[in-house]
């Protein structure tokens, strides 16, 4: 299937007598939705925010894409992007944070530091060494701090990754690009 | 009051003090003992007043520890740094000045975190920084980490 295709509505609409009947495949209707949904969670430690607060506004607006309800608590979210260094003294915040969240739910790691612990990664007794010894990593953006595009580039990419998953289990099919 | 006449007039009260002018400030360096009863006639001592205290933290020299105390009188314009030696490294103690300073108690807790100085009398000397878990003190220069990597 062709990029462009796999962005709009993924069915056929079949005209009847009384209207039409929509058909589909349950895996591409279920990822359509939820990859064109996305509620991204308000959690940021430390520069890497600013830039993700500068996705969300207008200029970059990331909300053309399906992010903009970004949720105050991970009950009702279904992303987190973690923007900013954890240390160790954040690591069991961020994951009960991540525990909390309902399934499915992703993960975006923004930045150096979540990647490695970046500038920190030598010389520091408080800084954990990349945010995948604490919760599972679907996109990394490099960068310190990554410009608002890559973080669009990142969420765009993880949509992608959505449309290629299965309803049972979160196994990802081969990209048949 | 001019750096002079500081000296002139805390030298009348602690006869033991001494005195370093080479930075910035006026040193006041006197023994751990004594700090409280100084630090209390600085603040309230009407020609002294230094009535904030806007650094508070500790200095690691192997041999001894070190605490330093920046005081500023937002009245007489004037500041001076006060500091005391702690020579047991193993188990440094000193009095609480957050009763004279609201703000010490955040930054005697910091110190307490990162350096292990015990300050008396403080009202709730906890882990401010690290988890409570946390084993050692990672601003002393013998803290060893095995998980840290090095360059």
């Amino acid at each position: 299937m062709a990029e462009t295709e796999k962005m709009i509505f993924p069915a056929q609409l079949h005209q009847t007598a009384d209207g039409g009947i929509v058909v589909s495949k349950l895996d591409e209707m279920i990822n359509w939705a939820r990859s064109n949904s996305l509620w991204p969670l308000v959690f940021g430690t430390s520069c890497c925010a600013i830039e993700m607060m500068s996705a969300a506004d207008a200029k970059y607006d990331w909300s053309r894409f399906g992010f903009e309800v970004a949720r105050a608590t991970p009950r009702q979210a279904d992303l987190i992007i973690v923007a900013g260094t954890i240390v160790m003294k954040m690591a069991p915040v961020l994951k009960r944070l991540y525990d909390q969240m309902p399934d499915p739910k992703y993960v975006i790691a923004m930045g150096a530091c979540t990647i490695s612990g970046g500038p920190f990664f030598y010389n520091t007794y408080s800084v954990v060494k990349g945010v995948d010894h604490v919760i599972p990593v679907d996109v990394y953006i490099p960068g310190c701090p990554p410009r608002p595009e890559a973080l669009l580039h990142a969420m765009i990419t993880l949509q992608e990754k959505i449309k290629h998953e299965t309803y049972f289990g979160k196994s990802t099919k081969e990209e048949g690009k | 009051m001019t750096n002079e006449e500081i000296k002139q007039s805390v030298s009348a009260i602690f006869p033991a003090v001494t005195y370093d002018e080479s930075g910035e400030f006026l040193n006041i360096l006197i023994d751990a003992a004594n700090l409280k009863p100084l630090m209390l006639a600085l603040r309230s001592n009407k020609e002294y007043s230094f009535d904030f205290l806007f650094c508070l933290t500790c200095i690691d020299w192997k041999t001894h520890l070190m605490m330093v105390y920046h005081l500023l009188s937002k009245t007489h314009r004037h500041n001076i740094v006060v500091k005391a030696k702690l020579a047991d490294v193993n188990n440094p103690q000193i009095e609480t000045v957050c009763d004279i300073w609201q703000t010490a108690n955040f930054h005697e807790r910091e110190v307490y975190d990162l350096f292990g100085v015990k300050f008396l009398n403080h009202p709730d000397l906890r882990r401010l920084l690290l988890d409570e878990n946390w084993e050692g003190y990672p601003l002393r220069k013998n803290y060893v980490d095995e998980n840290m990597i090095t360059i």
